[in-house]
């Protein structure tokens, strides 16, 4: 999916209970998970949404369970793609696992304001900030990662190998 | 340059002959964990990854205990699917309820976790064995899957921090103060992708339960792993266990005098009174005796992290011969179906009913906001629990107040957040 989209802006030490309330863990049903996507921290976030748009947040995205049902419930939202100014690490390997494009970057994190149109080219290596004509570069990912990430996930990595 | 234990315990399960900070490694696993929660996940990735049999079926672990007794039908689902998988694959460690306990007090109970293992669990407090001397840590479902079918997980060889606490403990301070004081100091991600050692004569002194509590919530202040070196107190712990789930004693690991830390920290315990974490981070921690009128609706003893035989010990002190207070509800859950019959031979869950409280089956229930006290808009708990987010223990708009076990039983006397000394 290409990533471009409005920003969502969200704030310091989001944790995993507001992304995907412990209520609604009794299921796998991604479309289930998806409709309760950021509830606790932004009620209407999963009526708003998206296909496309990105959510920006500062320090410690993810924190707290190691719920694969948080990163899950943002893709099988729409979210494109999730940039903060640091990820907690369960929910970054999470996301990396299941294919979901994360990146880290203060500048982005500081600068985008709610509602901006966002497009992001991770193979060029950049963040372009299309309302407010900024762009914001990005850190590749260390070759390791970006392995299972190419795949498309920890799963398709594997079934490649196994191959 | 030396080596700390948790860089030693990732070396010795790769085929790689030295190890560095920020390095990726695949490693061999001893053990791997999930719940009724993660686990369905997991097993729903291992199926389509095509596997048709698990790495090893004595170290694949299924313990249903976050809805567990089912809730609800849909949890009753869940549960069921670890059920059929632990059959369909053999899964020697499937604990069915009556059988099961809140599943990082389960493990180190009946010896399924030792010193120099590598786990991973699909539960954040995976961290908790780290008080074996072991490296333990929380990952995802797809982690699990991938950990089922090919024994392995990949990781980045996290810094390490030194935490060295020294000076006598003040009384009614525990591990879960120790771990709170420290959390408030460096913040909810002080320790991000990080390890953190415990030392120091106050941790070497430190009995098992409060080494788990404290190693429990690691992951509180964003770290990979706590770690204390295994010594007297984690040999005798081991051979106290009847019926121990493996042979041995583990493989003890002890980091280098020049093993390099990130950043050494040293605590002086005389300064540390009991503590509370405020609303809504861990790291919103105040002394007891900050906290001014406080009214609470609940309280909740129990969990991974304070829901051992030791912290209803501390709790049954301070309720004995005591009611709790007319419009408090006091929820009481043993971690393990062992605790719940030693709190009933000792005498404890007589005393906690007499005071007017709950004793329930175990169960991470109400810690996650799951079922067996599930908070209501505008009403307030203090729990013995480890985390405190928005909305952790049921409504959003209602609040938790993490504390050590003597300050939630003093607290359910007294109707407020209180201090021990208040009510003995």
């Amino acid at each position: 999916m290409p990533i471009k989209g409005h920003a969502y802006r969200f704030g310091d030490d989001i944790n995993t209970d507001e992304i995907i309330p412990a209520r609604y863990l009794h299921t796998t049903d991604k479309a289930e998970l998806a409709a309760h996507c950021m509830e606790d921290a932004d009620k209407q976030f999963a009526r708003k949404v998206r296909a496309g748009d990105v959510i920006v947040a500062g320090k410690n995205f993810g924190c707290g369970s190691s719920r694969e049902h948080a990163p899950v419930a943002i893709k099988a939202a729409g979210v494109s793609c999730v940039i903060a100014e640091s990820f907690a690490r369960i929910f970054f390997r999470n996301s990396i696992n299941i294919g979901l494009p994360i990146i880290e970057s203060k500048e982005a994190a500081a600068r985008i304001r709610a509602k901006d149109t966002i497009q992001v080219d991770t193979a060029k290596g950049f963040i372009k900030n299309v309302t407010r004509k900024e762009k914001y570069r990005i850190e590749k990912y260390p070759p390791f990662m970006q392995r299972i990430i190419k795949a498309g996930g920890l799963m398709e990595s594997m079934k490649k190998r196994r191959a | 340059m030396g080596y700390t234990i948790t860089e030693k315990i990732l070396l010795k399960h790769t085929k790689l002959k030295d190890i560095h900070p920020g390095e990726f490694i695949d490693a061999k696993i001893d053990l791997c964990l999930g719940n009724d929660i993660t686990a369905p996940f997991a097993i729903e990735e291992f199926e389509k990854l095509g596997a048709k049999k698990v790495f090893d079926r004595n170290k694949v672990v299924l313990v249903p205990d976050h809805f567990a007794p089912a809730k609800d039908m849909k949890s009753a689902n869940q549960c069921k699917i670890l059920a059929k998988f632990a059959k369909q694959y053999g899964i020697k460690n499937y604990f069915e309820v009556g059988r099961m306990g809140v599943e990082h007090a389960l493990l180190p109970e009946i010896g399924l976790v030792l010193p120099g293992d590598l786990v991973i669990g699909a539960d954040s407090h995976t961290c908790t064995y780290g008080a074996l001397g072991a490296f333990s840590s929380g990952v995802g479902s797809t982690d699990l899957a991938a950990a089922m079918a090919e024994g392995e997980v990949w990781l980045r060889v996290p810094e390490s921090m030194k935490f060295v606490f020294f000076g006598k403990l003040n009384k009614w301070v525990g591990g879960k103060d120790l771990i709170l004081h420290t959390i408030g100091d460096i913040g909810v991600d002080g320790a991000r992708y990080r390890a953190m050692e415990f030392c120091g004569e106050v941790i070497e002194s430190l009995e098992m339960d409060d080494r788990l509590s404290m190693c429990n919530m690691a992951i509180e202040a964003g770290g990979k792993n706590g770690i204390i070196a295994p010594d007297k107190i984690t040999s005798r712990y081991i051979r106290s266990i009847k019926k121990k789930a493996r042979p041995g004693l583990g493989r003890a690991y002890a980091s280098d005098p020049d093993a390099k830390y990130c950043l050494v920290k040293e605590y002086d315990v005389r300064t540390i009174e009991p503590l509370v974490a405020c609303p809504n981070l861990p790291s919103n921690v105040k002394p007891v005796k900050a906290l001014k009128d406080v009214s609470i609706d609940q309280v909740v003893i129990g969990s991974c992290t304070n829901g051992r035989i030791s912290d209803l010990r501390i709790a049954a002190k301070l309720l004995k011969g005591k009611k709790v207070k007319s419009n408090v509800r006091l929820i009481i859950i043993p971690a393990t179906q062992k605790i719940y019959l030693d709190a009933v031979k000792e005498g404890l869950a007589r005393i906690f009913v007499e005071a007017g409280g709950v004793f329930s089956t175990p169960t991470c229930g109400p810690c996650l906001g799951g079922h067996m006290g599930i908070l209501a808009a505008g009403e307030r708990a203090i729990s013995t629990t480890n985390r405190n987010f928005t909305g952790r223990m049921g409504d959003p708009k209602s609040e938790v107040y993490l504390s050590n076990p003597a300050v939630a039983a003093a607290s359910a006397i007294k109707g407020k957040i209180a201090h021990p000394d208040e009510v003995i």
